[in-house]
């Protein structure tokens, strides 16, 4: 592995151990963009990142119009709320989100003139971004900061951790460089592909302006080799910038922040630390679009591409919605499920909520739907462990799987974090390899709770 | 499984498509997707196809007597497993095909001149001491098969000692005389490398090709069904000692590849010392375990009353495991670091 070095980086372009699940993508990834048109009613929760919920600034009855904000995150870890249709605000409900928090939510019911959703998508698909002079004289690193707060504009690949909080300026920590993910590992998923061929412009513009926002000394889109056209598309749209297009290899989980700055830098992160610590800022591509559309158009964060996928759905498709839209009509947007589906996932298989309640809503950090058939499905038929040592070959971050598990299931704590459990980013791996269908992940997260109470004790 | 049923509401997505029965949701924990082609099942079955040549020798050479010791292994180590899991009243273990492979390791691990029940005995001990007292497939801390072997061993001194290889003589007629290491040891005779090396000699109806064990060993690494770094530790740190011992003996490299195509040692290096659930976790534990047992070999082989030492090495090993597990924790990414 370590005879291959990453044209222009020092790092050798992936890491050790990982796993290569079929990625499945061929089912959408050459689907184009379809926007959906306005729903109905949108259910916006109020907590759709990480961090404290925002607050809600509008009265049931009273009539809010596109891109009105509705919810205001006051704290500094939060980000604000914007309607994605005109319409009226209904009666305050509470809705269970995927991931089986419950939320408080605002209902709008959709009333008067629309703005008809292709603009907005055609807004993102704009080609005559200004380039790095207009963006480095036009904009000071604070207004984009603001800029991007005022838009509630939040992290597209999951995470969901707001972007100002990010790009922030921060004299005691510098940041060298400025990663934009375009990895997209999870089976399934191409949201992030299609977004990366159809509009690559906004990407690069957004990450020139975020990079000038954390005055980031290199910029880098880090692709996987999985992806030609996306790295073609991205490459063109860079061309005459200082952005750089970072080819991985194909590996899961590649995407993950830890996993991307050693592919690409050569560099760790240190246990429990954030990629600042290693002067690093990583952003989704989703997001660097996002951040374009608002700070040079002036858009809050209101829609949304999310791919849906699996044999489980009649038409994959990657979709172009509004937050807040039911995960039902998504659904029936892409001709329902088929008969054999068994599981409906937020998000792709490997780190994704299973549920079934389709009521839910879209929100900011929703990369998608999967929905898996009876085949496609992991079967959970347990043996014993039989101690081969594959989730060790496969875990990511040089962990013993196994023997994390065991400890959790024997409520051994002090046996775990010994084996530090707590630098389990739960990606899946290790449950993936494992001949004996052993549920490593979910073993682990109890562990981990059990080492927390054990250390409050 | 805490996982749920639920039916979804048909009103939801299926309105429009009469005659459609809506499906089924299951919820259960990520990650939602496994690797289709690895199972215990699978591994067990790979093992077996490791195991192949090393029959097929086996029973070129040995021919009836071969053929009873694999039956007859395999059919008691059966029985015990059935018997044994029922009395714990745990769930039915005869599917993954652990105890054939015990039963075949079993079987071509015997003289060809054993009597029957011996390696019937073997198997009950092998299957009950070995693997069940400790909670089945996955929990048993030694190679269940050299349990097995180890008691009939000491029980049946005569019966399995270096005698029963030499009563074989006349038994077949590709093969007579003492086993090679025997000869070696003690009557200072040695085997030519060629007759080693393809197995013509006498031994363990099943060890007595070196190059049908490579073949089988070889298919298993590359199935990942075996890791690389026990055969390769093992054979190399034989290696090494048996050339030092070559070098001040005089013996121009005929001890060191006697010992090394020679007894136990491939068919060890390569399906019995892999045991997964007896070694080590990680690929330096492995390694740890590989040298340890080579070095443990070599020992036996040149100090002790036997001929031959890769039962006991790997018993000893397996004994040392936990351990070795213990001292190769590996260091978390970004540990370094923090
Ligand atoms: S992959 Fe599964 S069976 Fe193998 S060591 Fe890990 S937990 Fe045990
Ligand atoms: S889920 Fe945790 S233990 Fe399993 S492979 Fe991923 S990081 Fe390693």
């Amino acid at each position: 592995m370590g005879l291959f070095r990453l044209k222009g980086f020092p790092g050798t372009g992936s890491f050790p151990h990982g796993i290569h699940p079929p990625d499945n993508k061929a089912l959408s990834a050459n689907m184009a963009v379809e926007v959906m048109e306005t729903p109905g009613t949108v259910t916006l929760p109020l907590l759709q990142h990480l961090g404290v919920p925002c607050k809600q600034i509008v009265k049931s009855g009273e009539t809010v119009s596109y891109g009105q904000m509705v919810g205001k995150g006051e704290a500094f870890v939060s980000a604000s709320l914007h309607a994605p249709i005109a319409g009226k605000v209904k009666r305050n409900i509470k809705v269970t989100l995927p991931n089986g928090r419950r939320l408080d939510a605002i209902a709008i019911q959709a009333e008067g003139e629309q703005i008809p959703p292709e603009r907005i998508w055609e807004d993102v698909r704009f080609t005559q971004w200004p380039r790095p002079k207009d963006c480095f004289t036009d904009y000071e690193p604070m207004d984009i900061v603001k800029k991007i707060q005022a838009s509630g504009i939040v992290g597209l690949g999951g995470a969901a951790f707001p972007t100002h909080v990010k790009v922030m300026p921060n004299d005691t920590r510098m940041i060298d460089t400025l990663m934009v993910n375009g990895c997209e590992c999870e089976p399934y998923l191409t949201c992030d592909y299609r977004l990366m061929v159809e509009a690559p412009e906004a990407i690069v513009t957004g990450a020139l302006l975020a990079g000038r926002a954390v005055s980031a000394r290199e910029i880098v889109i880090c692709v996987e080799d999985n992806k030609p056209e996306a790295i073609r598309h991205l490459q063109d749209a860079a061309r005459k910038t200082v952005v750089q297009v970072a080819v991985l290899k194909t590996k899961y989980p590649q995407g993950s922040e830890k996993h991307l700055v050693k592919a690409v830098l050569g560099l760790e992160i240190p246990l429990g630390g954030l990629p600042a610590d290693a002067g690093v800022a990583i952003s989704n591509v989703q997001t660097m679009a996002t951040v374009a559309r608002s700070i040079i158009k002036d858009i809050p964060m209101t829609h949304r591409v999310i791919s849906v996928s699996g044999r489980g759905i009649c038409n994959p498709k990657n979709i172009f919605v509004p937050i807040g839209v039911s995960l039902a009509q998504v659904v029936d947007f892409c001709g329902g499920l088929t008969p054999d589906a068994a599981r409906i996932i937020s998000g792709g298989p490997m780190m994704g909520f299973s549920f079934s309640d389709l009521s839910a809503p879209v929100t900011k950090g929703s990369s998608g739907l999967t929905i898996l058939t009876h085949d496609e499905v992991r079967k959970a038929e347990e043996t014993h462990c039989v101690r081969c040592g594959r989730c060790v070959d496969a875990c990511p971050m040089n962990l013993v799987p196994t023997k994390l598990a065991l400890a959790a299931r024997y409520k051994n704590p002090e046996l775990a974090g010994q084996y530090h459990i707590r630098a389990c980013v739960e990606c899946g791996s290790c449950s993936y390899v494992c001949p004996a269908k052993l549920n490593l992940v979910q073993l682990i997260r109890e562990g981990k709770a059990q080492l927390n109470a054990w250390e409050r004790r | 499984m805490s996982d749920t049923n639920r039916q979804i509401d048909s009103a939801m997505s299926h309105e429009n498509r009469p005659g459609r029965k809506p499906p089924f949701i299951h919820v259960a924990p990520s990650p939602h997707i496994s690797d289709s082609r690895a199972s215990t099942q699978r591994m067990m079955v790979d093992v077996i196809i490791g195991l192949s040549p090393a029959i097929v020798v086996s029973l070129y050479l040995f021919r009836f007597y071969a053929l009873k010791q694999i039956l007859v292994c395999v059919a008691v180590c059966l029985a015990a497993e059935y018997l044994f899991v029922r009395m714990r009243g745990k769930f039915f273990t005869l599917k993954d095909c652990s105890a054939i492979v015990t039963g075949i390791i079993l079987g071509l691990s015997m003289p060809g001149s054993a009597p029957w029940f011996v390696g019937a005995l073997a198997s009950v001990v092998g299957i009950g001491i070995g693997k069940i007292i400790f909670g089945g497939v996955g929990m048993n801390i030694f190679n269940p098969a050299m349990v097995g072997r180890a008691f009939v061993m000491i029980a049946f001194a005569q019966l399995m000692g270096a005698g029963a290889y030499e009563n074989v003589t006349g038994l077949v007629d590709a093969v007579s005389g003492a086993t090679p290491l025997s000869a070696l040891k003690f009557n200072g005779v040695h085997t030519g490398i060629a007759p080693l090396f393809m197995g013509v000699t006498n031994g363990s109806v099943g060890e007595v090709s070196a190059i049908a064990c490579i073949i089988g060993g070889l298919y298993l690494i590359y199935r990942k069904t075996a890791s690389w770094q026990i055969p390769a530790s093992i054979l190399i740190t034989v290696a090494l000692i048996a050339a030092i011992t070559d070098i001040a003996g005089g013996y121009q490299g005929v001890f060191l590849l006697h010992h090394l195509f020679a007894g136990a040692l491939m068919f060890g290096a390569f399906f019995i010392a892999t045991d997964p659930v007896t070694s080590p976790l990680t690929a330096k534990g492995k390694m740890i375990f590989g040298v340890g047992t080579g070095c443990l070999i070599m020992v036996i082989r040149l100090f002790s009353g036997y001929p031959e030492g890769v039962m006991f090495a790997v018993l000893i090993m397996n004994a040392m495991t936990p351990l070795i597990n213990r001292w190769t924790i590996p260091q978390p990414m970004g540990q370094r670091e923090a």
